[in-house]
């Protein structure tokens, strides 16, 4: 601390995360020059979209059956003098099955690169949606869990431990009731720490994986690296591969698994619209 | 197949093709079942449903326990007060075994051969009853206690208890307009002021890390536990049958202990509400888990990085105070030591706030180090008292076998219980040592700051000791 800085202490506030809080700039859908990238993930009808719309400020539409989001929606926030760009995914289960909204969600939080991915939980049935945490928790580093409908939880008088559960998954934890505006000062506090990195995750791995298809995976991983050095995950990809998933192999001998990985996140973004339109 | 620098993507194909026949189809659901059965465990662990029983949990069950409104804070304070009762009666013994050593046998020893090489006499008197003595001193009062009280206090560390405390005292400093942190920081600073000032670095905001620093000095820090633990022992434990009397003592300090905590929130409230005015930041605090104490590793680790690290510094700075304290006493002008001279002068405001000129004086000596504070004492009073018996000249330091003998030296100091409490408080409430003000002043970069953070304690302890010292008299001369 400098003398300077000791004289501007009536500034002190802009050190305070409550006056960051105050001060969210929703953007809406202005996204120029974004800082990071925020990536919300969640099973449908979770109430992501209440979370999306919430942080900046659209009025995307929201509705309370599962899989309204087929596509994505972008959005943008300004929160402690950083830019971000909001990607709202399709509400899916599994990041595994081949369907055509587990694709896109999966292959923007793989090869959009984003600096944070949020997934958005329902508390009520945390078993059925930490299925998807966990297989995001596999593909990136990088992850917050949003564990929204508390009010619900509330209600019927289910009590989640977030701490227990946050130190169980690896990453950040913040309940919220995002339709009454609760928590969300703390999750936008809690994303921006681990977008800047001054929160590192650990995220959970997978414990019961059998013997013989780890050592596999080592195999193609060993080869993936060497083919492509700037791939994210290729844990992941030779995951892919075992599984015959055609998209992948047809990447891998076009060459384009390479390109994907390097291109940009809004390019990334482009070829995965285009896949949507043409699928 | 090949796994080397020339795979090509059609390699890689064929390889996943092979190792996926070796594989079978159904792998992908045994990882969807692996994701499934770690998916459900870690649910079950973190979710209650109504009618559930919570599922059992050591941490959050000793969490409810420690953190509780109800019995937070006895909790926190009768745990401090058996680390301290344990350190009491425990060192003791080896204290007493040191002494018989450094003083008992080497001291003389050392004279003889001084006498057998001949030393100058004001040459051995620098060297080996100035410097000498007071090392030994320092290394037979301070070792045995830190040597106990600081593996203990690491093993609670090691638990997970410590941030527990800064939780319980969480709330009150936000009240009282400063930062949550700050509670973590003043548990810095019970091992160390300089260190506690580094650690405010936590604290983002300029303001509230002001106050924290301002405030860190009424964390009693090591050079200055075992100047509590001995006055409590000599004087207030003393008034009680000796089988409570080491408990008593222990609760003496304890006692000295909250006050400064109590001091900490009374500052940083007026701080807080006059020139240091400003919003309170929030902050999550993450309890960590518990886990079970290494307790070799912790003995080990505290032994090196502790004990020995402030016995280490200790030493460095009783050496050249040694000296100085020899010199002051045998430098005469005129027929009366310096150190006389400096003590006659202080003594009315020492008597006034119900100290003694001896007290100022060793303080004014002790300012590099709080650690050298009851050396001097000891030594100054033997020379203005003049007792036979135990010292054997002016500024040389002597042996104290036990307890009753420091108090035989002391009652003829003309100490009173009024001058030991008053010492205890004194000691909690002057300015930091000089290591910690040239921290504050590297940390802040203000002298103004830096002078409020080492005056503000000074006065506000002159001015404590002379309010207890009125009081004290007045219900003394009462009937």
């Amino acid at each position: 601390m400098t003398k300077q800085t000791s004289q501007n202490i009536t500034s002190a506030c802009e050190t305070c995360p409550v006056h960051n809080a105050a001060n969210l700039l929703k953007l809406g859908v202005d996204m120029e020059d974004w800082d990071f990238v925020v990536a919300l993930a969640g099973n449908p009808n979770t109430g992501k979209s209440t979370v999306f719309n919430a942080l900046t400020g659209l009025r995307q539409h929201t509705g309370n059956w599962p899989g309204k989001t087929v596509t994505r929606a972008e959005g943008g926030f300004e929160y402690g003098g950083q830019r971000y760009k909001l990607v709202d995914l399709p509400g899916t289960y599994s990041l595994l099955a081949t369907s055509l909204d587990e694709e896109v969600a999966r292959d923007f939080i793989l090869f959009g690169q984003p600096d944070v991915t949020l997934v958005v939980v329902d508390a009520t049935r945390l078993e059925r949606n930490l299925n998807l945490v966990l297989q995001v928790l596999e593909i990136t580093e990088r992850a917050v869990v949003c564990l929204n409908l508390m009010d619900e939880a509330l209600r019927h008088k289910i009590q989640i431990d977030h701490r227990r559960l946050a130190r169980d998954l690896g990453v950040p934890v913040v309940p919220t009731a995002a339709r009454q505006h609760e928590g969300l000062d703390e999750l936008l506090q809690v994303v921006s720490e681990v977008a800047t990195g001054q929160t590192y995750c650990k995220p959970h791995r997978i414990q019961n994986e059998p013997t013989e298809l780890k050592l596999a995976i080592s195999q193609l991983v060993t080869q993936i690296e060497s083919l492509y050095p700037n791939l994210p995950n290729a844990r992941w990809v030779a995951l892919r591969l075992l599984d015959d998933d055609k998209n992948i192999i047809e990447a891998v001998r076009k060459g384009e698994l390479g390109e994907l990985s390097q291109a940009a996140p809004e390019d990334a973004g482009h070829d995965l619209d285009l896949k949507l339109e043409t699928a | 197949m090949s796994v080397g620098d020339h795979t090509t993507p059609e390699d890689l194909l064929a390889n996943a093709k092979s190792l996926r026949w070796q594989l079978g189809g159904d792998f992908n659901e045994k990882l969807m079942e692996a994701i499934y059965a770690d998916a459900a465990n870690i649910a079950e662990r973190s979710v209650t449903r109504p009618g559930e029983k919570p599922r059992f949990d050591l941490d959050r069950t000793i969490d409810r326990v420690v953190t509780s409104r109800l019995w937070g804070f006895p909790l926190m304070i009768l745990l401090f007060a058996l680390v301290f009762w344990i350190t009491i009666v425990g060192a003791n013994i080896p204290s007493a075994w040191l002494s018989n050593i450094l003083i008992g046998t080497i001291y003389p020893w050392l004279n003889e051969m001084a006498f057998a090489i001949g030393l100058p006499w004001w040459l051995s008197g620098i060297l080996i009853d100035g410097m000498y003595l007071a090392t030994a001193w320092v290394l037979s009062v301070m070792l045995p206690p830190m040597a106990i009280f600081f593996p203990l206090f690491t093993l609670l560390e090691d638990f997970g208890y410590l941030p527990r405390v800064a939780f319980n005292l969480d709330n009150i400093f936000r009240k009282t307009g400063a930062h949550g942190k700050q509670s973590l920081s003043m548990m810095m600073g019970f091992g160390c002021n300089a260190a506690g000032m580094i650690s405010t670095r936590i604290i983002d905001s300029p303001r509230e890390r002001l106050i924290a620093m301002i405030t860190n000095n009424f964390a009693l820090c090591n050079g200055r536990w075992p100047t509590q633990i001995l006055i409590a022992t000599i004087f207030i434990g003393a008034l009680f049958p000796a089988y409570i009397a080491g408990f008593v003592s222990a609760l003496a300090v304890v006692g000295i202990a909250v006050l400064g905590v109590l001091f900490t929130f009374l500052i940083s409230w007026g701080l807080s509400r006059s020139v240091l005015k400003g919003e309170v930041s929030t902050f999550s605090l993450e309890l960590p888990p518990y886990r079970p104490p290494r307790i070799l590793q912790t003995i080990y680790t505290s032994v090196i990085d502790r004990t020995l690290f402030v016995l280490w510094r200790a030493v460095v700075f009783a050496l050249p105070a040694g000296a100085v304290i020899w010199l002051i006493a045998n430098v005469q002008i005129a027929g009366t030591s310096i150190a006389e001279y400096m003590i006659n002068f202080l003594n009315p405001l020492g008597v006034l706030i119900g100290l003694n000129g001896v007290i100022l004086v060793a303080y004014i000596v002790a300012i590099p180090a709080n650690e050298i504070v009851m050396p001097t004492v000891l030594m100054l009073t033997v020379l203005v008292t003049g007792i036979g018996g135990v010292g054997e000249g002016a500024g040389v330091m002597f042996e104290l076998d036990s307890a009753s003998d420091t108090l035989a030296v002391f009652s003829a100091g003309g100490w009173t219980l009024l001058t030991a409490v008053n010492l205890m408080l004194f000691s909690l409430v002057h300015n930091p040592c000089s290591t910690t003000i040239y921290t504050i002043w590297k940390e802040t970069r203000s002298a103004r700051w830096t002078a409020v953070s080492a005056l503000l304690p000074v006065g506000m302890g002159l001015a404590l000791c002379f309010v207890v010292a009125q009081v004290w008299r007045i219900f003394a001369a009462a009937p």
